[in-house]
């Protein structure tokens, strides 16, 4: 099901969508076919807006990530992800990837935003470790975190179990917007569901222990990893640096209590999912900072009687003029937000309320 | 289940203006030259406008604005508002987006009201969204912003609505009345209604709010809205009132294409507290 299908449906955009599956359709494998399918989404659009919408060539080179590790400390490395939003531009490549070399092999931490992508990272942690894949763990079910996973053995990804129910639900919506957002990087992409589920506890690698600890408030389901050996924290999205928090699946007071238990545990480096990673805990307390400052902005709006567009357009804290897509964050979250401040704060009316 | 007759007219309109996307590049119409040139260039403008605005007088004025948020985030619900409180004696506020399936979003009749309203809308693709006001000499005043519905990759996917028995809850009416300091009156409602646009895969009927009436004391007409089914599930809309201040409550009566009629009725407090 296409992500406005249930919206809409335009007269003649099936029989359109037909005919382009009919042209390029060469294999007739399913992965294949829904492929074509989102293409035949995306052209049709194009055709429809042609004075707007840049042309998705299908016959263009194939897009190639370079990924640049840098060494965290022994053994350890993070590929930065961009602290931008997703676009053409980057990829989808906008959330950071950990890789370990432990004596039982690689162990991974998020696949990136695409097939591509994960593809490279699977040969990048093989090359920097010359050993092969041990253990693939995602840290939530955003898209720019999960789309890799087709590069590696079902059984080798392991998230929390509210992972892999959220990647059920959302998956193939999120695949959809990212082939509008991200567009020819995700050519070949499909969701792939991690093949073990996990709750709190500890792994042994031989020389590494890494513990999972299953927390929540960025989505329904966050995982946050923590190596033993090396200190290294791994907060996933709960923490961002230096980049604006994103919201879509947030529960603001949850995510605030997962913040004070992650700032509780004594670590000698922090990786947050967007930003650098650094001693201390300052990606710990701008989130906090952050979450605390549009949850006002954005409740006082509504109070006030504010609506959507007027909320989006309220001033942001000095402070936050360093952080990396304040605004558009800030609006996107006023998306999240509002609806729930209306269902819960507007009285109800009807004339005849029992 | 009004409005077939309707409906087939907007369809055939849309296939047609396809045909006529591709013609444009060879064929200019002979009428091209008499009308204003469109400062948001979209190759359905002469469709639109001779659609909406029949022989009409047109200017394209910057006091109508039309407010989008720089990115689409859910296409189910993208925040619109249309404000001509620039301009005097508006009759008439009709917001209409281009490249929707279906054009035509919503008319305001603001009668005691400000020429403003603010709500949500479907949007199948990037698409200009326009607002054009009515003045009582008989222009229409157009304005409009594009809108790029390319969204955050991280969004929450727009999810089919399950097959949620809306008879339980379609009608429920939540709003509230906040009085300004200029003497208006501002409103925020939402009324719970699938708006079904009929086009979906599913077969799924049109099923949609098409009118809300808003009166004040003695039933005095404040505004009238007409709605279409672009405007998204739950209408939620912010109004601007010019109401005495004597007035209790404010009275809202929405009905929708199966003959549904919901009644409800806003407390106006005296004066908004100023608590905070
Ligand atoms: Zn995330």
């Amino acid at each position: 099901m296409g992500f406005f299908s249930p919206l809409f449906q335009p007269p003649g955009a099936k029989a359109k969508r037909n005919r382009f599956i009919e042209l390029v359709t060469t294999k007739n494998d399913p992965g294949h076919a829904a492929l074509t399918r989102r293409k035949a989404l995306a052209l049709m659009s194009t055709t429809a807006a042609a004075a707007f919408v840049p042309a998705f060539d299908l016959d263009a080179a194939p897009l190639q990530y370079t990924l640049k590790p840098q060494r965290l400390t022994d053994g350890i490395w993070m590929i930065p992800g961009a602290q931008e939003a997703i676009s053409q531009g980057n990829g989808g490549a906008i959330a950071n990837v950990i890789i370990f070399d432990t004596s039982a092999g690689a162990v991974i931490v998020d696949t990136g935003p695409s097939r591509r992508y994960g593809e490279a990272l699977a040969k990048l942690a093989r090359d920097l470790t010359g050993k092969n894949i041990a253990r693939v763990y995602l840290t939530h079910f955003h898209p720019d975190h999960v789309f890799g996973n087709q590069a590696f053995g079902a059984d080798q990804i392991a998230a929390p179990k509210g992972v892999i129910d959220g990647l059920k639900v959302m998956g193939e919506g999120f695949a959809d917007a990212m082939y509008r957002t991200a567009g020819d990087w995700m050519r070949g992409t499909e969701l792939v569901l991690p093949g073990k589920a996990i709750e709190t506890g500890v792994e042994d690698f031989g020389n590494r222990r890494i513990r999972s600890l299953t927390m929540r408030g960025h989505t329904s389901s966050d995982l946050v990893l923590f190596d033993e050996l090396s200190g290294v924290l791994i907060g996933g999205d709960l923490a961002f640096l230096d980049r604006a928090p994103t919201t879509p699946n947030a529960d603001i007071e949850r995510w605030r209590i997962s913040l004070a238990n992650l700032g509780g545990i004594p670590h000698r480096l922090l990786v947050p999912g967007h930003g650098p990673a650094e001693d201390g805990t300052r990606a710990i307390q701008q989130t906090r900072d952050w979450l605390v400052a549009i949850n006002e902005i954005i409740s006082k709006a509504f109070e006030r009687g504010l609506s959507m567009n007027e909320a989006m357009a309220e001033p942001l804290p000095k402070w936050t003029e360093k952080i990396a897509l304040a605004r558009y964050e800030y609006e996107r979250s006023v998306t999240h937000l509002f609806p729930k401040l209306e269902a819960d704060g507007l009285p109800r009316v009807d004339v005849e309320t029992p | 289940m009004q409005r077939p007759p309707h409906f087939l007219i907007k369809h055939i309109s849309r296939l047609s203006l396809f045909a006529l996307v591709t013609m444009m590049a060879c064929a200019p119409s002979p009428s091209q030259a008499e009308m204003p040139k469109d400062p948001l260039d979209s190759t359905m403008w002469e469709d639109l406008s001779k659609r909406f605005f029949g022989t009409a007088p047109i200017v394209f004025d910057d006091k109508v604005r039309v407010v989008v948020p720089s990115l689409v985030e859910n296409q189910a619900q993208v925040p619109v508002t249309a404000d001509a409180r620039a301009l005097r004696d508006v009759k008439k506020l009709i917001v209409f987006a281009d490249l929707n399936p279906i054009t035509h979003v919503l008319t305001l009749s603001p009668r005691k009201a400000k020429p403003y309203i603010s709500f949500r809308m479907k949007v199948e693709q990037a698409t200009p969204v326009r607002a054009a006001a009515l003045t009582g000499d008989g222009v229409w005043h157009v304005g409009g912003v594009f809108l790029d519905a390319a969204g955050g990759g991280c969004s929450a996917p727009a999810m089919a609505r399950k097959m949620a028995d809306w008879s339980e809850t379609v009608g429920q009416t939540q709003a509230k009345l906040w009085r300004e300091l200029d003497g208006s009156a501002r409103v925020r409602l939402k009324v719970r209604h699938p708006m079904d646009t009929g086009l979906a895969t599913d077969n799924t009927p049109a099923y949609f709010i098409e009118t809300l009436k808003v009166r004040g004391s003695e039933g005095k007409a404040l505004a009238d809205i007409e709605m279409f089914e672009p405007v998204s599930e739950d209408p939620t809309l912010t109004l601007m009132l010019r109401l005495p201040a004597s007035t209790i409550n404010v009275e809202l009566e929405a009905r929708d294409n199966n003959g549904g009629l919901f009644q409800s009725s806003v407390p106006a407090p005296w004066r908004q507290s100023q608590a905070q």
